[in-house]
């Protein structure tokens, strides 16, 4: 048995549920009497909707096929080789719950170098080999076909990515070597840093060709013929390929430099994946590929044992998996039907509710408010949003007129409501208001109609306690921008009842957004805890410490903007209203800061200027505050800022506002934006070790976002 | 409005590799409707001349036009093959001689002016879809004995023709077939044959069909180069006890597609395409149900007479060989001998097998490439015989003549 064998049946025994790719080797004629020829397919026996992945199994599978390839090879019965996957996926990679497992460095050290020993034998096989990108690839799925000599692409290819950045790991198969070396470092930063930082980006397969990753493309109606086609042409030397020359002079530093300032804007140095991955193409520029797989495997290794890939792995799961099955959700049988939505108000909130409840549903919207100009407004808003979508052409002109044909704006809540099954208000945040509003509803509603709130800190059962049927009522709490931040917290009134509750995950879930349940508590989740965090900063500035320490004390969390530029982009006014409503709630942690209330008092919309092009102190608000004379190191600012958050996670999962720390985690990545290194917040506080220090034990047990004991 | 007639030709044809019907069969993972998309493609990448919107209709034959051939595969096939919406298409079908008539189907709306050009052809994919699947014959054929049950099965009509024809003797179409068998070999041999294929990708997860993963088929599957008349001796006689008709000189149970360019020759010439035969006239005849095989005599007599030719005329057949008494029938009745050297040359269907409403393409195929090898040839025929009792025949002219 070869070492890379021994390597990889190590590696399998820890990994025993591995869903195992097969590596088929089939041999056939070329066209064109170009030879036999020998076509790998990677496939783990299911449809698409299971990609095929790499465990340490599947790699010894794919070691074997390249055995039997070379021996033929070498005995000169085959002209070249090929790699393919079943229909629509290539292959996405390695297999996440197989890194999960690793618990020793030299355990993951043994995967990358596994991995490695197994592709790189397709650049030395002792004939050409051809990689044929059929559909999806991603990670080890592009690496493997980044060692073969020459690649062809499908124009129907619809997702292509080296998402390791994404995630927490480097591309360390391979990916950070040999694609600078092969399309040049500043292409190479753009798919491994730039666009895996950008939400995972994909490349479609046409940008796959033009970036020169793959030598051709071809129509996915023919894609393997065509491809084959062209492989005898190469052989037989009909077709010479060309490949445009890399750049290893001040090129190749610039687009380091460029990845570097990508991965500083995004992460703020807080997560190491990004800066790794970058070292290792920064020293690719010599064509030493050896040495760089080399540095691959200990850069992997490193980071398969450090927390931020632990938490990025954790935070994936939640998105892809725990969003898509909300924990305590009553049987979907129980929902009702949805046929015709309300919304009261006609407001700026109100009218992008309409317009999403418009475009994902695709059934009449009716707006109301307490003027006709009102309701104009908002109907006309949703409408040149409507045309907005049909000049970028996102939707067509017959779409354009069957979206406007079901909008419409009435006065007359009798006449809108009738028949209305899903009814939700957006109307000014103040609880008697909210209260006239549903009385008014339910008077004209439907009895089974769904009366929903999108009230952000008001309490739902005391919105519905004065109604005939307490039970149809719900939060449904989005999150600005709406079209864009995916979290919905579900609020569970005392009185909700599971039809309700039912139909309204039904709606989340047509309305494409991530559904949290959550209880009826001050504030539910996410501005529960942003407004604890960004309280307990704003005391520490009102105690004394300057208002550029308390910023930078965050920055090493890699947060997506600063606290006080979140607050800016909320409005001081809302933040200062939700404290209010929070400090009446728990008035021992939840503190108004005067100088906010100064600032929010001046008028001012947020503490910065921006005249220099970076945010600075504005002066005006600078005059406004009004500071002790207590100053904290930036190190005392984070431990206090950290030790409230974990706080009050720590009493809200006592309180039992979600079911689980991950739902809290969940809300902060989807509501939020806080980033995957973090996991949300709990498996950093965890690491770190707040969690213990302020609650006495941890959130998420160990082996949970980080390496299992 | 005054009209003209136009000419209508055979611009350029292809099929995909002929494959074995059954689970160890080439195409058994292979989708009917794909195998039609990839002859279509690879027809207009050999006619770049050809502009796809120009294209003013798709019609393809298939006799079990159900799951994917079904849904009106023409229309499906032209969209998945990547025409413009603008092309129409529809179904056809006339059993075995579906491509056939999906030709002369279209060929007509080109004569009378509605057509400038046509992709035409057929596709069977006898693996997925077995013969007789889905069928439900009126009890009134039997109950009133319009025709008797034999006639629904193929074999059985075979075997009845060789009733008909005593001096048709197993023996003949055993040797039949051996020559068609060498002639296919010999075809494919000197290049004949590969240049009209398209190469098809295929899926196998099965192992007991052989290796699995991707492939790619080049050649005809159903091929047995090197039959000898003592090999095929011994065959069963499966319609039949003690009959003459085996699995040796009949064609297969087959799956394939096969498309072809059909357009007025003014358009053809306008557009820099090809003209690889000019149609000269098409007949179908009714026969009984029970000889279908005798079918391709009055459809030829027709043809031959809306042509004002006779058989002395015609240089060139090609006969589509469901069986070989068919073949032979046809043959006695013009008193050409069995090894005639103008019929079959590169060899027919009990080589290359017979995907039902795909073959009539694959004839004129053949014949298309035997005109530009025999510019001394001026007229040719393709036929075939086809279920319930019919007979179909084209008559074409080589464009490549040299004339007198």
């Amino acid at each position: 048995m070869s070492t890379t064998a021994e390597l990889l049946k190590g590696a399998a025994e820890l990994f025993p549920d591995e869903v195992v790719t097969t590596a088929h080797v089939r041999h056939f004629d070329l066209p064109f009497g170009a030879g036999r020829f020998a076509l790998i397919t990677l496939d783990n026996g299911f449809d698409h909707t299971k990609p095929t992945t790499f465990g340490p199994q599947s790699l010894a599978n794919l070691n074997t096929a390249i055995d039997q390839v070379e021996k033929e090879a070498a005995e000169g019965t085959i002209v070249g080789a090929g790699i393919t996957g079943k229909p629509f996926i290539f292959a996405v990679g390695a297999d996440l719950k197989g890194v999960e497992l690793l618990k020793r460095h030299e355990d993951a050290l043994a995967i990358g170098k596994g991995g490695h020993d197994v592709f790189k034998r397709l650049s030395s096989l002792g004939v050409p080999t051809f990689a044929y990108y059929n559909g999806a690839a991603m990670g080890g799925g592009v690496e493997v076909g980044l060692h073969c000599t020459y690649r062809t692409v499908s124009s129907a290819l619809p997702a292509f990515s080296l998402p390791e950045v994404f995630l927490g790991l480097v591309p360390g198969w391979g990916g950070c070597t040999v694609l600078p070396n092969l399309i040049g470092a500043d292409r190479a930063v753009t798919v491994i840093i730039e666009n895996s930082l950008n939400q995972n980006k994909q490349l479609k397969g046409k940008q796959v060709y033009e970036l020169g990753i793959a030598d051709a493309i071809f129509e996915g109606a023919d894609f393997l013929e065509q491809s084959l086609l062209w492989t005898a042409s190469v052989l037989k030397g009909e077709i010479v390929v060309e490949r445009a020359e890399v750049d290893r002079g001040e090129g190749w530093d610039a687009a380091v430099a460029r990845g570097r300032f990508i991965a500083d804007s995004k992460v703020h140095g807080a997560a190491p994946a990004a800066y790794r991955a970058l070292d290792i193409i920064e020293a690719a520029k010599d064509g030493d590929l050896q040495k760089g797989f080399d540095a691959e495997d200990t850069a992997l290794a490193d980071l398969i044992m450090g927390g931020e890939l632990r938490s990025g792995i954790y935070a994936f799961n939640l998105v892809q998996k725990r969003a898509k099955r909300p924990a305590g959700a009553p049987d979907k049988s129980l929902a009702r039907p949805v046929t015709k939505v309300g919304v009261v108000g006609a407001g700026l909130m109100a009218s992008q509710l309409a317009l999403l409840f418009l475009r994902r549903l695709e059934v009449p919207v009716v707006l109301t408010d307490i003027d006709q100009e009102r309701v104009d407004k908002g109907v006309g808003y949703v409408h040149g949003e409507i045309d907005k979508l049909l000049g970028k052409g996102r939707i067509n002109q017959d779409k354009a007129n069957r979206l406007k044909g079901l909008v419409s704006g009435v006065l007359d809540k009798a006449e809108g409501f009738a028949d209305a099954d899903f009814i939700i208000e957006a109307v000014f945040e103040e609880m008697s208001v909210k209260q006239k509003v549903f009385a008014e509803v339910e008077a004209v509603a439907p009895a089974h109609a769904i009366l929903a709130t999108n009230t952000s800190s008001l309490s739902v059962s005391e919105m519905a306690s004065k109604l005939q049927h307490p039970e149809r009522v719900v939060g449904f709490h989005f999150f600005n921008p709406v079209a864009i931040l995916p979290l919905l917290e579900i609020v569970r009134g005392e009185q909700t009842d599971d039809a309700s509750l039912a139909t309204a995950f039904g709606v989340a879930k047509k309305l494409k957004k991530t559904a949290v349940l959550t209880k009826d508590a001050p504030a539910f989740v996410v501005n529960r805890i942003l407004t604890r965090f960004m309280g307990e900063i704003q005391n520490v500035i009102d105690e004394g410490t300057p208002v550029e320490t308390a910023e930078k004390a965050i920055e090493p969390l890699g947060l997506p903007m600063s606290p006080l530029v979140l607050l800016e982009l909320v409005g001081p006014a809302i933040g200062l209203h939700v404290s209010e409503t929070l400090n009446r709630a728990f008035p021992d942690r939840f503190t108004v800061s005067p100088n906010l209330a100064a600032v929010v008092k001046a008028g001012k919309r947020g503490f910065y200027v921006y005249d220099s092009g970076k945010p600075e102190l504005d002066p005006e608000v600078a005059a406004l505050l009004k500071q002790g004379d207590t100053v904290l190191t930036e190190q005392q600012v984070r431990d206090r800022v950290l030790d409230a958050v974990a706080q009050e996670i720590g009493l809200m999962l006592d309180e039992g506002v979600v079911a689980e720390a991950q739902d809290i985690d969940l809300c902060l990545i989807t509501g939020a934006g806080w980033p995957f290194h973090l996991g949300g917040i709990t498996p950093y506080l965890d690491r770190e070790g707040v969690s213990e220090r302020v609650n006495g034990k941890r959130f998420l047990a160990q082996g949970v976002a980080s390496v299992p004991a | 409005m005054p009209r003209t007639v136009r000419d209508v030709v055979f611009v350029d044809g292809v099929r995909t590799p002929f494959g074995k019907a059954g689970p160890k069969g080439i195409y058994h993972e292979t989708r009917a409707d794909d195998l039609v998309v990839k002859a279509i493609r690879e027809l207009l990448r050999r006619n770049p001349g050809l502009d796809p919107a120009q294209i003013d209709e798709v019609a393809i034959a298939a006799t079990t036009q159900i799951g994917d051939q079904g849904l009106t595969i023409g229309r499906t096939a032209g969209i998945l093959a990547g025409l413009p919406q603008s092309v129409p298409g529809y179904s056809i079908d006339r059993m075995c001689a579906g491509a056939l008539t999906a030709v002369t189907s279209v060929a007509g709306s080109i004569a009378f002016g509605a057509y400038d050009a046509v992709i035409a052809g057929g596709v069977e994919h006898m693996g997925r879809h077995p013969m007789g699947e889905g069928v439900d014959p009126n009890p009134r054929f039997v109950s009133e004995k319009l025709v008797d049950e034999s006639a629904l099965f193929m074999g059985m009509t075979a075997e009845n023709l060789h009733d008909r024809y005593p001096h048709i003797t197993k023996q003949r179409a055993d040797e039949y077939a051996v020559r068609s068998q060498e002639k296919a070999a010999k075809a494919y041999a000197n290049g004949k044959i590969q240049a009209d294929l398209v190469p098809v990708s295929v899926r196998r997860t099965n192992p007991e069909a052989g290796e699995t993963g991707w492939g790619l088929v080049t050649a005809d599957e159903p091929m047995r180069p090197g039959t000898t008349l003592e090999s095929l001796a011994n065959l069963k006689t499966p319609f039949r006890v003690h009959g003459n008709v085996t699995a040796g000189n009949a064609a297969g149970l087959n799956d394939g597609a096969t498309a072809s360019i059909i357009a007025s020759e003014d358009f053809a010439r306008e557009n820099g395409l090809p003209v690889k035969m000019r149609l000269v006239s098409y007949a179908f005849a009714g026969v009984e149900p029970e000889v279908m095989g005798y079918g391709p005599i009055p459809a030829t007599e027709k043809a031959l007479a809306k042509a004002g030719l006779s058989i002395e005329d015609i240089n060139l057949f090609e006969i589509n060989e469901a069986f070989a008494v068919q073949v032979l029938a046809f043959l006695d009745h013009y008193g050409i001998a069995d090894d005639d050297a103008r019929v079959n040359q590169y060899g027919g269907a009990i080589a290359f097998g017979h995907p039902l409403a795909s073959s009539g393409v694959r004839l004129m195929t053949q014949l298309a490439r035997q005109f530009e090898e025999q510019p001394e040839v001026r007229y040719g025929l393709t036929t075939m015989c086809v279920g319930f009792g019919m007979g179909a025949t084209v008559i074409w002219e080589n464009p490549h003549w040299e004339g007198k």
